[in-house]
């Protein structure tokens, strides 16, 4: 039943023509543009493109299996599909793991694109341990799916939800260092940067594409993400809900 | 056994008492209706029996279990229509059925349900582009699709036009000639007269009859006369129709004035309808 699930999440995000693009090709493209914009300059000392790549990486995991999963499942709840599922035999961990792993295989396809393209446009070399990227793609992934889900919760009404994920996952890309360098930026917003998830996600994956470390070797990193993915997970626990909101 | 069992049923809602203390059950192979105006307590009542709702107090056995404690086979022997709500707009027809046909052990195919549900033209059809109706007619071939031994359904032909209704009410006899049970609630009392082998009327959360369609007809012995008098729409309940109608047509022979449209009928389950649930002037 799991992977009967999958499938039907795997075609259900691809026909939604809008999600697909918002979540998924808007990371691919914002990287080809800014790379052809600045790419080819040096940027804190690094290579341009790879600079560019990681944060990429970390836009595209806050955008597919952050804002993209609390969407998706706020439009379920609200229309009445996920209190529907709940009257059949589909239990709901099952549920859940296969809209999880359906989000996160659809981040790692992206991933995989982003990495892919950098090599083939821009010239950007493998990361020296491909298992280190792997691992912070797949941590970052489930911990912005726990907060996806939890800021799913949190979100009362399906009307407003777009500006709402919109405005939460856009500044925090941007404070985050995602499209550029934080060294420009005002201290205040460096230090809101350096609390959230995402600058440190960055910063691992910058880490492993640019200076070749290995995951196991940054711990401190990892940590911010685990507390934030956690934190998330007791927020989904607690509040999620499978009925609408009443009428 | 009885398919439903409920004894002194009750649910309040930040101290309002939307259901108080019902009792009623609903036998095996039977469509039984729950009819009341709106925000009488029905879909309160039915989305306790599939476990949507917790109660407050009384006792509810569906298929032999506490619908608040039921497992995943006890949802695989029920089958729910709800009120409102959406499908997945992306998908079609046929690709719902065969989504939540994965969903329970032995399914019916999804052929079948397509024809059972008169949709087998639209199978194709992403649920976006169907009709209102027709959309309605998928909430029932989801339902269906598990092959359920007891069908809720919520109040089904809410905003349908007269032939649509009349449709649906074919589908739901053949539900009945397939020996499910279907529990049925509805504001409209033709439907319940055409369809329920038995009805519940509940009022403010309380059952105030209940009986087969011909069972509280006959509570009201009474037959109609309505006639419009100056275009003034007159209508009394009668014992002695023979005596009643003589006399009214005497009168109006002997001043010579027009009874205008005069009917005389036995209480319809309508007129015992309006009267159990008139509201007390406030």
């Amino acid at each position: 039943m799991f992977f009967h699930q999958l499938r039907a999440e795997q075609k259900l995000f691809w026909r939604s023509r809008e999600l697909a693009f918002f979540t998924f090709l808007l990371p691919i493209l914002f990287f080809l543009l800014l790379g052809s914009a600045y790419g080819d300059e040096e940027i804190d000392g690094v290579n341009g493109y790879t600079y560019l790549l990681a944060g990429m990486l970390g836009y595209g995991a806050a955008s597919t299996t952050f804002a993209g999963l609390a969407l998706l499942l706020v439009i379920r709840r609200e229309s009445g599909v996920l209190k529907r599922l709940r009257t059949t035999p589909l239990s709901s961990p099952t549920y859940i793991s296969a809209v999880l792993a359906s989000i996160i295989l659809i981040f790692m396809l992206e991933a995989a694109i982003l990495v892919a393209l950098g090599r083939i446009a821009f010239d950007v070399p493998l990361p020296e341990s491909i298992l280190s990227l792997v691992i912070v793609l797949l941590l970052g992934a489930g911990s912005f799916a726990a907060l996806g889900i939890a800021l799913a919760a949190l979100i009362r009404s399906a009307e407003g939800s777009s500006a709402v994920v919109n405005a939460l996952y856009l500044p925090i890309s941007f404070i985050s260092g995602a499209f550029f360098s934080q060294d420009a930026f005002p201290e205040v917003l460096r230090v809101v940067g350096e609390i959230l998830p995402l600058s440190h996600l960055i910063v691992l994956c910058r880490d492993v594409m640019i200076h070749g470390d290995r995951v196991w070797n940054q711990l401190d990193d990892v940590a911010v993400v685990v507390v934030w993915g956690v934190a998330g997970l007791i927020v989904a626990l607690r509040r999620f809900r499978w009925e609408p909101r009443e009428r | 056994m009885d398919a439903v069992d409920v004894t002194n049923l009750r649910k309040s809602y930040d101290g309002v008492e939307a259901v108080r203390g019902i009792d009623f059950d609903i036998r095996a192979g039977e469509v039984f209706g729950l009819l009341g105006p709106n925000g009488a307590g029905k879909t309160t009542t039915l989305e306790i029996l599939v476990g949507h709702r917790t109660r407050d107090a009384g006792e509810v056995r569906v298929l032999g279990s506490d619908p608040q404690r039921a497992d995943r086979s006890w949802r695989g022997r029920i089958g729910v229509v709800p009120q409102s709500g959406e499908l997945f707009p992306n998908l079609t027809v046929r690709e719902h059925l065969e989504l939540f046909a994965g969903y329970y052990e032995e399914p019916r195919s999804p052929h079948d349900v397509l024809r059972l549900v008169g949709l087998d033209q639209k199978a194709d059809a992403r649920t976006r582009t169907l009709s209102g109706g027709q959309k309605r007619r998928l909430d029932l071939g989801v339902a269906l699709i598990g092959d359920p031994e007891l069908i809720f359904l919520d109040e089904p032909t809410t905003g349908f036009d007269p032939s649509a209704r009349r449709a649906a009410w074919e589908t739901i006899r053949s539900l009945r000639s397939l020996g499910k049970t279907v529990l049925l609630t509805t504001h409209y009392i033709e439907e319940a007269q055409q369809l329920a082998d038995r009805v519940a009327v509940l009022r403010r959360g309380e059952i105030v009859a209940s009986g087969t369609p011909a069972d509280l007809i006959a509570r009201a012995p009474a037959t109609v006369i309505r006639y419009r008098l100056n275009g003034e729409e007159v209508s009394f309940q009668t014992e002695d129709p023979t005596r009643a109608l003589h006399e009214l047509t005497g009168e109006a022979l002997r001043d010579g004035f027009n009874l205008e449209a005069l009917e005389v009928h036995r209480a319809t389950l309508e007129d015992v309808y309006l009267e159990l649930t008139e509201e007390e002037p406030q």
